[in-house]
């Protein structure tokens, strides 16, 4: 039975239209393996319930024959998104208690896609982290194993890849501000896509740093990111920022030929101590772009090294903005107050209980660049930056470039606690590939490649043009195809 | 530039975020680390860039102005740590 938890989106959904299974058998096989995952300490809040009701529902659906794609499938929702009535944290101790009285755009068109939610994940506090480490739940683990280590499973998205990558559900939410998708997906051997800014909508999603944050899914394979994409994607009156395009079938779209095509790759995004695997994994990317008839070019993005001193001036100042709200007086946490306490020792003093040491080092330092006399020198030359990342961006697609191909990150998963003495900056560095991704807004992906040297899954990225992720996805499934990897983790966690 | 306790202690306060003073020459250490990595964004030359607002060039949409949704007093107040008579209460702010 737990054979079904092998599947993918497609492989289930396939069989549930065939009658080999159901919805309600999906959800207990689920349910079982994510009560069975405990040391990864990926789910969070239990829905089971909730599962149990929508899985019944969604057979009733396919009986009828109405059964979008997503129909009957398991998945987990990241803590970020506002769950109607369920725990809702954001992984914060501020949010403590907080159960939404409503339903964020992406979960509810999942919902309204049939989809069953077994749980919601771990991730980063606020999503401001790169390994998991800052959350009010404890650390997510890694499912890849290779020695005595405990390794991350990346951040901030880390409970999401961890399920995933488990197998305890078959697909999952994340979001991506600044990588977070695409690193834990590449941290844990699978499959990560942030679409266009705009295409999907950021209501109901608590919100880090509002110009850069995208919702996405977390999948095994390209198929199954093209058919959970177009569920989560769409506009949204309720989000000015959401565009109004319509959305094509992105599974469609996966045809496998990439003939004629132009992939770059950018000669800056070739780092010291960049480990021999990934150089080759790199190398080998490019000829099988090219082996399927793909041209392939040097390009230049001569601004990438800029991008994460600007994305850590831009993120900051949209946090300490967007976190503004947490002050103990609608919502989540309020700090017990001594006599003669006043509204700004509560404010003080709920923030300094609520806020993580990571969420309140980033608060200070968007309040910093934001303030008077600091406003044009930082934030203001940091917006400036950006812009120029964009223009390289907008020049070589102008030049003719259709994707572009780059490593996801810049090493494998590193242990829990490896990094804790480490300078922020340093944890940082984990960003720079995805980073410039979120600054100009475009989609990106990261497909599993191959393993490192310790046998640890690293990951490719491709970069498409704005709107086209339907073309993005076939060039990632092409490159699937081609690379091949089906490792697996063994389930040392059972 | 090197950030001292004093401004860390001033961004603290701005931030509505309590720091003990004990901590504050730890977090001015780190204010300056972090800062001394964003300063590599002096080497750019911006002259005549304008600052990105937006990533998508696209004039934000207008809805008509209407009442869409009203009459939630307790779904508002539903996670509120202390609501009284349908409001939210905090501690005494004027004397």
């Amino acid at each position: 039975m737990s054979d079904l938890m092998k599947l993918t989106l497609a492989g289930a959904r396939d069989a549930l239209r065939a009658g080999e299974t159901t919805a309600v058998e999906l959800a207990e096989v689920s349910l079982a393996a994510v009560a069975a995952s405990k040391p990864l300490n990926s789910f969070v809040h239990d829905t089971s319930e909730i599962a149990r009701s929508q899985a019944k529902a969604a057979d009733a659906r396919i009986h009828a024959g109405d059964a979008p794609d997503m129909c009957g499938l398991p998945i987990g929702m990241k803590d970020l998104f506002c769950t109607k009535g369920v725990a809702t944290q954001a992984a914060s101790a501020i949010l403590d208690g907080f159960k939404p009285q409503y339903e964020s755009t992406v979960s509810q068109k999942l919902f309204d896609a049939g989809a069953v939610m077994v749980g919601k994940l771990n991730m980063d506090e606020f999503a401001m982290g790169s390994s998991n480490e800052t959350s009010v739940y404890g650390d997510a683990v890694n499912p890849w194993k290779v020695d005595e280590r405990v390794l991350t499973p990346g951040g901030s998205s880390g409970g999401s890849a961890a399920a995933v990558a488990a197998e305890t559900c078959l697909a999952a939410t994340g979001t991506d501000t600044g990588g977070s998708i695409r690193q834990p997906a590449a941290f844990t051997g699978i499959t990560g896509i942030k679409p266009t800014y705009g295409r999907c909508s950021r209501w109901g999603i608590v919100a880090f740093a509002s110009s850069l944050d995208q919702a996405g899914p977390i999948t095994k394979d390209v198929r199954d990111a093209a058919i959970m994409l177009e569920a989560m994607s769409g506009f949204d009156a309720k989000d000015s920022t959401s565009m109004n395009l319509p959305v094509p079938n992105f599974e469609a779209a996966l045809t496998g030929d990439i003939r004629g095509k132009t992939i770059g790759i950018p000669k800056e995004y070739r780092v010291d101590g960049m480990p021999d695997a990934l150089e080759t994994l790199w190398s080998e990317g490019r000829q099988m772009l090219r082996d399927a008839g793909a041209v392939v070019k040097d390009i230049s993005l001569p601004h990438t090294k800029y991008a994460l001193p600007a994305y850590y001036v831009i993120a900051p100042a949209e946090a300490s903005s967007n976190l503004a709200r947490y002050d103990g007086v609608r919502f989540g946490h309020r700090a017990k107050l001594e006599a003669g306490d006043g509204i700004t020792e509560m404010y003080e003093k709920t923030r300094a209980e609520g806020f993580g040491p990571e969420v309140q080092r980033r608060v200070m330092v968007g309040t910093y660049v934001l303030s008077a006399g600091f406003y044009d020198a930082y934030y203001n030359r940091a917006r400036r930056v950006r812009a120029l990342i964009k223009k390289d961006f907008d020049d070589v697609f102008a030049a003719g470039v259709d994707a572009i191909l780059t490593p996801s990150t810049p090493s494998a998963a590193f242990g829990l606690g490896e990094m804790a003495n480490a300078n922020p900056v340093q944890m940082y560095l984990f960003d720079v590939f995805t980073v410039t991704v979120n600054l100009a807004g475009l989609p990106g992906i990261s497909v599993p490649a191959g393993l490192d040297s310790q046998g640890l899954p690293l990951g490719l990225q491709l970069i498409g043009r704005p709107w086209e992720e339907g073309d993005l996805l076939n060039t990632a499934f092409t490159l699937e195809q081609a690379l091949g990897f089906n490792a697996k983790p063994n389930q040392w966690w059972r | 530039m090197s950030i001292d306790t004093k401004t860390a202690g001033r961004v603290a306060k701005l931030a509505r975020i309590k720091v003990e003073e004990a901590d504050l020459p730890a977090l001015a250490q780190e204010f300056t680390n972090i800062l001394g990595f964003i300063e590599q964004l002096n080497e750019v030359d911006v002259d005549g860039v304008e600052p990105m607002t937006s990533v998508t060039p696209q004039r934000l949409y207008r809805r008509s102005d209407a009442v869409t949704a009203g009459d939630q007093q307790a779904a508002v107040l539903a996670n509120a740590p202390d609501a009284r008579e349908g409001f939210f209460a905090v501690p005494m702010v004027v004397e």
